[in-house]
Formats: structure tokens, sequence, C-alpha cells
């Protein structure tokens, strides 16, 4: 054991039992930033308040919320709208954070393209990240569920219904999932479970790991310098904080990183008082009926690209049907960004801009997912069916084709 | 030194082994927690008296939770000796009202004849064969036994064991 003397003070006596200081630099006081980055580079710690208010928020909701399917619809819209005080607070913060979060992830990962955060060394962040975002969804999906309206219960079926495109297994796996011959009680009970204890201890752990990931290679920043943050730290340290090319994390970068937060929640709490409306679909204050479809279904507004691509590929290629078409590309879809890393052949790290044909192919993808968005919520009829796919086509094509193309050109380009 | 090296990895071994089977032990309890309930399975059957429909008229009921179209074809409607449940002489499209594609309801368009599904745009004819958009197979056919003029929805009747053995 080490030497415990008499403390001079709780933190003191903290310290020699736990090591608050030491804690206290590696987490923040020695933790390095680049003094290079933008307000792109806040979206970390706007994600991690968001989480914070779905957490804190979904923690008073849980309390009155009542996961059975006689329950559940009265349960969110009489008792907590109307009986609790502030349940309607709750619930809109709760709504709204669950819809927003997905606009900062995606401006997130889009930074993290944009300026390469996402290649050599750096690997793990991005693949970390992506991982988040993937079980982010089936949060937000689980969560979708819970009100037990008409779009919860439809958005049910057809999710399940997805996995019965595996092949051999599909059709036992959809009734394993659901507990049931269609979705109902069951489902409801265990997607409760999910929402509200498995995936978000799992989201817990990750955002450990992608906030330890970061520490290592450290952050990148917006000209892609490479920075040796020992001698950096140094210059900082010997009080030389002007030409040092870093900040602490602590107390210096925050302040900024405050400041944004503080704009963000802004703009947060005026959605949340006059436009929450939009993470609000009116057809999901109707019951959830099993035996009437709503005329149109779509997702929430952030899954409407991945939708758009499941369902773009509406005819038979060559013998396959259209269905395992979309379902395999939805699967790629869902999987591609993950392969960035390695999809991007080229290892100069550098934002965008410096690199021409990257940075059409950046503006192209940008657009096309935009696109992609727009149809995923217009009726599949008609032209719009042709849009769809080709956009879905040019998606896929992005990806897996231009990609390590431009990025082979690329290496050829530096080398010669 | 050499048997406490012996020992230490015997009883690594021995762990990993119990852990193992207790590891499959969990996972098969696991795999069963998530299976439908008895009383789900025990979902029962449906009888329905199909003596009063109309010709071209769709019913649709409930079973096992999901909607089941049953049409009556009218002279103009195209027979299908594969797919259609005949009854007293005249002929049903028996099928379940989920879409092949991904399980929305489609609905039946009597001045089209075909059952169009909003989701994906999926379309199906009269007897339930997908005619266009993403669906990859005719609407399923449950499991039924013609009782006189009732179905009885469920039961794997002489006629849909004939009909699943031609398919
Ligand atoms: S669910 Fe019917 S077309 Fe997709």
């Amino acid at each position: 054991m080490a030497q415990i003397r008499k403390a001079t003070g709780i933190v003191d006596w903290l310290d020699q039992r736990l090591a608050v200081h030491k804690l206290l630099d590696v987490l923040m006081v020695k933790y390095w930033i680049p003094k290079q980055i933008n307000f792109l580079w806040a979206m970390g710690v706007i994600l991690t308040t968001l989480f914070t208010v779905l957490f804190i928020t979904g923690l008073l909701l849980v309390m009155y919320y009542k996961p059975d399917t006689a329950l559940a619809f009265d349960s969110v819209n009489k008792t907590i709208m109307q009986e609790v005080e502030y349940g309607w607070l709750w619930r809109h913060m709760h709504g709204v954070a669950a819809s927003v979060i997905f606009l900062i992830i995606y401006i997130h990962m889009l930074t993290g393209i944009y300026y390469g955060s996402y290649k050599k060394g750096r690997e793990m962040i991005w693949i970390s990240g992506m991982l988040l975002f993937v079980v982010f969804s089936a949060e937000a999906f689980s969560g979708y569920m819970l009100p037990w309206g008409q779009m919860s219960y439809w958005a049910a079926q057809v999710i399940t219904n997805l996995f019965g495109g595996i092949p051999f297994i599909g059709d036992a796996l959809v009734v394993w999932i659901r507990g049931d011959y269609a979705v109902s009680d069951p489902t409801l009970t265990r997607f409760f479970m999910l929402h509200v204890c498995l995936l978000p201890i799992v989201i817990i752990g990750i955002i450990a790991f992608h906030f330890y990931s970061l520490r290592i290679p450290h952050v990148n920043n917006e000209i892609a310098e490479e920075l040796d943050f020992d001698l950096e730290a140094e210059k900082y340290m010997s009080g030389d904080t002007k030409n040092s090319k870093v900040i602490p994390f602590w107390p210096a970068f925050l302040a900024k990183d405050f400041m944004y937060i503080s704009l963000f929640m802004i703009f947060f709490f005026y959605l949340v008082c006059f436009k929450f409306n939009f993470a609000m679909d009116p057809i999901n204050f109707d019951p959830a009926d099993a035996l009437k479809t709503p005329a149109h279904i779509y997702p929430e507004w952030y899954f409407l690209w991945s939708y758009e691509v499941l369902r773009g590929f509406f005819f038979d290629i060559g013998g396959i049907k259209a269905f395992d078409i979309g379902l395999a590309a939805f699967g790629i879809a869902q999987v591609i960004f993950f392969l960035l890393p390695w999809l991007d052949r080229s290892d100069v790290v550098k934002p965008a801009h410096e690199r021409p044909l990257f940075f059409i192919w950046f503006w192209v993808l940008l657009i096309d997912l935009i696109v992609l968005t727009i149809y995923g919520k217009l009726p599949p009829t008609g032209v719009n069916a042709w849009v769809g796919f080709a956009a879905s086509l040019v998606f896929l094509l992005l990806l897996l084709v231009v990609l390590p193309v431009i990025t082979i050109l690329e290496r050829k380009g530096a080398k010669s | 030194m050499a048997t406490s090296e012996s020992r230490r990895s015997f009883m690594g071994l021995a762990f990993g082994g119990v852990a193992a089977v207790g590891g499959v032990f969990s996972l098969v309890a696991m795999k069963k927690t998530w299976d439908p309930l008895p009383s789900v399975k025990a979902a029962g059957f449906t009888t329905v008296d199909l003596s009063s429909m109309q010709e071209g008229e769709l019913r649709t009921i409930e079973w096992r939770k999901k909607p089941i179209f049953i049409l009556k074809k009218d002279a103009n409607m195209a027979k299908d000796e594969k797919r259609d449940v005949v009854i007293d002489n005249s002929a049903y499209t028996v099928v379940i009202g989920l879409c092949t594609h991904l399980g929305c309801i489609p609905a039946y368009v009597p001045s089209e004849q075909l059952f169009k599904c909003a989701c994906h745009g999926g379309e199906f004819d009269t007897s339930g064969k997908n005619v266009f958009g993403p669906p990859p197979r005719p609407l399923d056919i449950p499991p039924f036994k013609i009782d006189g003029t009732k179905l009885v929805l469920g039961e794997e009747g002489p006629e849909y064991q004939k009909m699943i053995a031609e398919a």
C-alpha cells in the first residue's frame, strides 16, 4: 500500500486513495487537442450532451410507461402527455433529441469523411463510431415501437420481416425475434427490454471505447497536419502556449465546446417548444391496428436513405428477385461505411478540398444521400421508383467502385 | 516447478471445459426464452362459413393475428387450378393478407382487380400472384381444411396437402 499521510484537505484525501490528480490529467488536463479545428469538431460533445438528455428524460418516461399492448398507447398519450406534470416536456425532449441526434451523428460522420479522419492510425476511432451508429439505430428503432401507434406497429412489422429474407432460417428467425407469429405483446416487451436496458448499456460501453480510441492516435485537425503531440505538449507546458499547436482539453478546449453546446441547446429547446411535431409522426397517434396498414409506410427521416436503397431495386435483374437485390443492397448500405478506411486506398490524410477527385466524390455522395432521403419519403410509384433506383445504384457504385478507383489513381498520381 | 505448471494448465483446461458446457447450455436456454410461448403456439383454429358470400366479394378475417383474404371469384376473374380453393363448386382465393415483400397489408382495388401494396408498390392479381413490384412470391396460402361450406384455418386438410405437394 502506498504511504497514506494525514490529508491536507478533501481533494488530497481522495488523491491519496484514488489518484484523482493523475486521473484528471489523463482525462482532461493533459489530454491534448490540436488548436486548428473548427466547429465541426464540436459535434462529439454535442452528441454526448444529447445522449445525456436522452438518458435522463428516458428515466423519467419509464416511470409511467407500460410495456403492454393494451396499455402502452394510453400510458404515453394520456398518462404521460396529460396527467404527469411536465410529462409532455420529457416526451418531447426525448423525441426531439432522438431525431436531432441523428442529424448530428451524420454531420459528425461526414466531417470524418471530409477530413479523412478515418484513415491510417485512426481506423479504430472510425469503426467504433460506426458501431455506435448501428447500435444507436437499433436503439432508435426499438424506442419508436414503444408508444404502440400505427407507425410503431408497422415499422416493427416491416423491419422484423426483413430478417425473413435471410436464406433457410429466415421465417423461423422472424417468429423467434417476434416471439409470436405476428408482431404483438411479446414483441413489445422484448423491444422494451432492449430499448431501456441492453442497448443503452452497450451504447455506454462503446462510447467509452470510442473516447479511449481517440487518445492514442489523437484527434485529426482541419488541415490534417501530423503533429508530434509530445513535443507540442511540452512546448505548451513550458509556457510557450502561443507557439504550441495544441491545447489541453480542459480548461482551454472545453470552454469553446461549452459555447457550442449553449448555442445548440438554444436551437434544441426551440425545436422542443415550437417544432416538436417533426419528430412525432401523425399516424402514430392512431393506436396500432394489426388489420389495417397505413397508406404509406416510411421510417423516420434518418432512416430514409437506407430505406430507399432497400426498395430502390423494384424489378428482377438476371433471374435474381428484386426483393433479394434490395435486401442485399440494404445489407451493404448498413456495413459499407465500416470498410471506408480500406475502400479509400490512398493513405494521404488531407481534407477533401485538397484531393480534387475525392472532393467531387464527397459532394456527389452527399447529394445522393439527400436524394435518397427525399425519395424515401415519396410513394414509390412511376417516376419516383426510377429516381430511387438510379440513386440507389449511384450509392452502391460510389462506395464500391468509384472510391477505390479514385484513391488508386490518387496514389499513382502522388508517386509520379 | 514442473508439477505446478502442469497443474495450472490442467486447471485451465478443466475450467475451459466446464465453461464451454455451461455456455452452450445457457445459450440454448436463452434461445428458448425468446421462442413463442406455448399459449401463443396454440393459437388455435378459425372456422368461417362461406355460404353467404357473394361473387366478387372480398372478406378479411383474422387468423393467428394475421389478416386472411377470402375472395369469391366471379365469372370474369381468371381461374387458377393450382391456387383456387374450391368449395361448393365456386372458386375462392384464400391467402394470408400480408405482402410477401415486407409484410404490409395490400388493399384490394376492385376496379382494377388487383391487391395493391402501398408500401413499396407491390401488386397481386385476384389469384394472389405477384404481378408487379418487389414481392418475391405470390401471397401465401394458410393451411386449411374444407368442411362442407365451411373453411377451417389452421388445419391441414387433404386439399391443402395436395396444393402444397403440387407447388
Ligand atoms: S411490403 Fe408490400 S411492396 Fe413492400
